[in-house]
């Protein structure tokens, strides 16, 4: 094997097919490894809870893709930049708008210390050189040691009125960022949030301004909110590990299975085949289905599970190939020199079979990831982790489809494709280097 | 005729495996189910009889008098006995093979019984209907491709079916049933994008509203199919038409056509049906799922409403009667290849 290593890479680095596949697993490979060690580990975690998304649009489209005529506001969240000292603390937001739809709504979160009671008072420096006010809110007294946390919103009733009233007569969205023809003035604005503390102390702590909007993001939000960039990027290491443990997995096992009962023949063998073919024989998915339902969900069940499909196959190939090499003149002159099967098989037999297992394991990896995204789409994936699969379950819970949502239903199929793609690939070279006869067809 | 009979023997015994590890599989949950049902019963007959209840002193007695009634009755279907027992798998086994699913916990069928055969026997046809006709079309379209891109290895429409055979094949079924909906839903309006018919059965535009509600999912499990399909076709022919009894004919001047279409494709077929029996397995899962996603009324809605409600019962009997569909169908293979290849009779 150490002796055909190098042929074999070259072989799948020779073909266009071969280098394709490569390319396309490295990419993932890189985007797994960068969303493993990025803070997005966090986001796994918040993805089933509604509360870490609050801040973000419903099903937006993404920003990349929000052009044209009717093009919507851009979903942003931007933090203050603190200043100020004494009673007087400033925190203020740079905001680049574009042209396009009025953003509809705008939120101020913020967390502030101070002795005595306060005011809010919140304003917006237009790109013309215009001053809107939009609020001012007086805050209860405080002691000055504990932070205070709250929300000011353009929504809430009070709010909305006031400005309302003082642009007269337009409404609030438009007073702020309305060019008076309906569309946005495009440009820089500054929400500038101010704090004048009736006692000794005021500052704000933090401060973070959302605009809201219908595009957001790299690839969008769906209707729960979520970036569904987390999401994506999350699923690149989970389908990397569900395909390749299944296809390691399947392969060894087959391998071990198929290589005893053809190196061993007779009886065992026959035994061993008949049982191979029951397995054979069952619908895999209606099984799979009754195990997730009835034993566990967990995502390394599922492995398991996949496994328990995976390995027939490959153990009747390995063992009409097994048979093949124990009728070789050598394996024979092992055997009658009194070796242990056990050495035997590791050093005759095995040998010829790997390169046909290595091509193997990349054809199964496909297999295992699209059962695994159908299983998940039926409802039965691990809940804890945003697969590709669950992905699309929401999208077609909610009827994404149907209703136009293509962010939300095509990126995750694309993806599982592309990992598909990638192994087809690679599987496709290296069956051409282990397999002459194919290259002729 | 021996052939036939040791094939169609071995799929009984595959189906007696599939029961038996469905009920070990099952067995405790179901357990869980029939009792919870037994108490339910037991305590709805006693709150609808207020003079039993009134001739209790004290609430103590009266809890101790419907556990013993749940006792009683639990023993008379054998719950008393645990589920693993020979006697309980063996009689849970039979009910399976004779149909007797009991009833569903939540889902019911069209007419409004929640007998599970009730509701399987409404929805297999269904299945059988889609999964049937996209399997006869997918098998059309892969061998006429595949035979036409064989007698032309390496043009640029050979390379063309390959290329499209090993992508599509990567593509999930159902996900490409979400782009044709949003395709043919969506963006043009053409083909609803909920499969199930809007008409009530018996109407008479029923079947037209059917087939009409058909055509999408049914397009969708062709368009992924036939790829792989023509892919496995070209490749066997391939090998054929390099052997020297093809040369032969070329030689006493057999028509090119005639030689493809004819002799090649027979001497192809036997490997052909083998393989695509065993991708029968995998094509089912993928129709299953397609169904879920076009809310196509068959088994796979029905799998996709089961286990969002985990109705048990519901689920257990779909897959005993999709098991046994499945294996019909790879029997139904195995003595196609009989008779395409004589060999295997002789044997």
């Amino acid at each position: 094997m150490s002796r055909r290593g190098p042929s074999m890479r070259a072989e799948v680095l020779s073909s266009r097919m071969g280098r394709a596949g490569v390319g396309i697993l490295a990419a993932l490979v890189a985007l797994s490894a960068a969303t493993l060690a990025s803070g997005i580990g966090e986001a796994v975690r918040e993805w089933n809870d509604p509360a870490a998304w609050l801040t973000l649009p419903r099903s937006a489209v993404p920003a990349w893709a929000n052009v044209g005529p009717d093009r919507l506001a851009e979903h942003t969240v931007v933090a203050g930049a603190v200043s100020g000292e004494g009673a007087h603390s400033v925190a203020s937001h740079a905001l680049d708008v574009g042209a396009g739809a009025v953003p509809p709504g705008l939120m101020l979160e913020y967390a502030a210390r101070h002795s005595g009671s306060a005011l809010l008072e919140l304003h917006v420096m237009r790109p013309d050189g215009a001053r809107v006010g939009v609020a001012a809110v007086a805050l209860a007294a405080s002691d000055g040691a504990s932070e205070r946390h709250g929300r000011v919103f353009l929504a809430d009733e009070s709010v909305r009125r006031t400005v309302e009233m003082r642009s007269g007569g337009a409404g609030a969205a438009e007073a702020i960022f309305g060019d008076g023809r309906g569309g946005a003035l495009a440009g820089r604005y500054a929400v500038i949030a101010e704090l004048h503390g009736a006692g000794g102390m005021a500052e704000f702590a933090s401060t973070r301004l959302t605009v809201d909007g219908g595009a957001y993001g790299l690839m969008g939000t769906d209707e729960m909110r979520r970036d569904l960039a987390v999401g994506l990027a999350w699923g690149a290491p989970l389908a990397l590990f569900v395909g390749v443990s299944v296809a390691v997995a399947s392969v060894l096992i087959g391998l071990a299975y198929g290589m005893y009962a053809g190196y061993r023949g007779g009886r065992a063998d026959e035994a061993m085949m008949r049982a191979n073919d029951v397995v054979y024989a069952l619908p895999a998915l209606p099984f799979l289905v009754i195990l997730a339902v009835t034993l566990s969900s967990s995502i390394f069940v599922m492995v398991a599970f996949l496994v328990m499909f995976g390995w027939v196959a490959v153990a009747k190939v390995s063992r009409s190939m097994a048979l093949q090499a124990r009728a070789r003149g050598y394996v024979e002159a092992s055997r009658l020199m009194g070796q242990r099967d056990s050495r035997t098989i590791l050093r005759h037999v095995m040998p010829q079979l790997l390169p046909y297992a290595l091509a193997s394991i990349a054809i199964s990896v496909p297999a295992a990831i699209t059962t695994e995204a159908g299983l998940s789409f039926l409802g039965l994936g691990d809940p804890e982790y945003p697969t590709w699969g669950q992905m699309l379950r929401d999208a077609s819970l909610h009827g994404a489809a149907a209703r136009g949502l293509w962010w939300w239903v095509v990126p995750p199929g694309l993806m599982i494709a592309l990992t598909g793609l990638a192994f087809v690939f690679i599987g496709g070279s290296l069956d051409a280097a282990v397999n002459p006869r194919m290259r002729r067809a | 005729m021996r052939y036939a009979l040791t094939r169609s023997l071995a799929m009984v015994g595959v189906l007696f495996a599939t029961l038996f590890i469905t009920v070990v599989l099952v067995g405790s949950g179901m357990d869980d189910i029939l009792g919870r049902s037994v108490a339910y019963h037991v305590r709805a007959e006693i709150a609808a009889d207020p003079a039993l209840a009134a001739s209790f002193a004290d609430p103590g007695a009266l809890e101790a008098h419907i556990a013993a009634r749940i006792a009683e009755r639990e023993a008379e279907i054998g719950l008393d006995r645990p589920w693993w027992s020979p006697e309980r798998i063996a009689s849970s086994m039979w009910r399976i093979l004779v149909l007797d699913f009991g009833r569903a916990n939540f889902l019911s069928s069209d007419t409004g019984s929640t007998e599970v055969a009730d509701i399987l026997a409404e929805r297999l046809p269904k299945t059988i209907l889609l999964f049937t006709t996209a399997t006869v079309a997918i098998s059309a379209i892969g061998v006429g491709l595949g035979a036409m891109a064989s007698s032309r290895a390496r043009s640029a429409a050979d390379r063309l079916t390959s290329a499209f055979a090993v992508i599509s094949s990567s593509f999930p079924v159902w996900w490409v049933g979400l782009l044709m909906i949003f395709a043919f839903s969506f963006a043009w309006q053409v083909f609803p994008p909920r499969a199930t018919p809007d008409v009530p059965p018996g109407d008479p535009s029923y079947v037209a509203s059917l087939l009409y509600h058909m055509a999408l999912p049914l397009m969708t499990i062709v368009l992924v199919g036939f790829g792989a399909w023509s892919y496995l076709v070209r490749n066997f022919m391939v090998g054929v038409l390099q052997e020297d009894h093809i040369a032969a004919r070329r030689a006493i001047g057999v028509r090119e056509r005639r030689i493809v279409y004819s002799h090649a494709l027979r001497n192809a077929a036997p490997p052909i049906v083998t393989v695509m029996a065993l991708s029968l397995s995998g094509s089912l899962g993928g129709a299953i799922i397609t169904e879920a996603v076009f809310d196509w009324p068959g088994m796979g809605r029905l799998y996709f409403e089961a286990v969002l409600a985990m109705d048990l019962p519901v689920i257990v009997g779909a897959t005993y009667v999709l098991t046994a569909f499945f294996l019909a169908s790879v029997l139904a293979a195995d003595l196609l290849y009989m008779r395409l290849d004589p060999r295997t009779a002789a044997r």
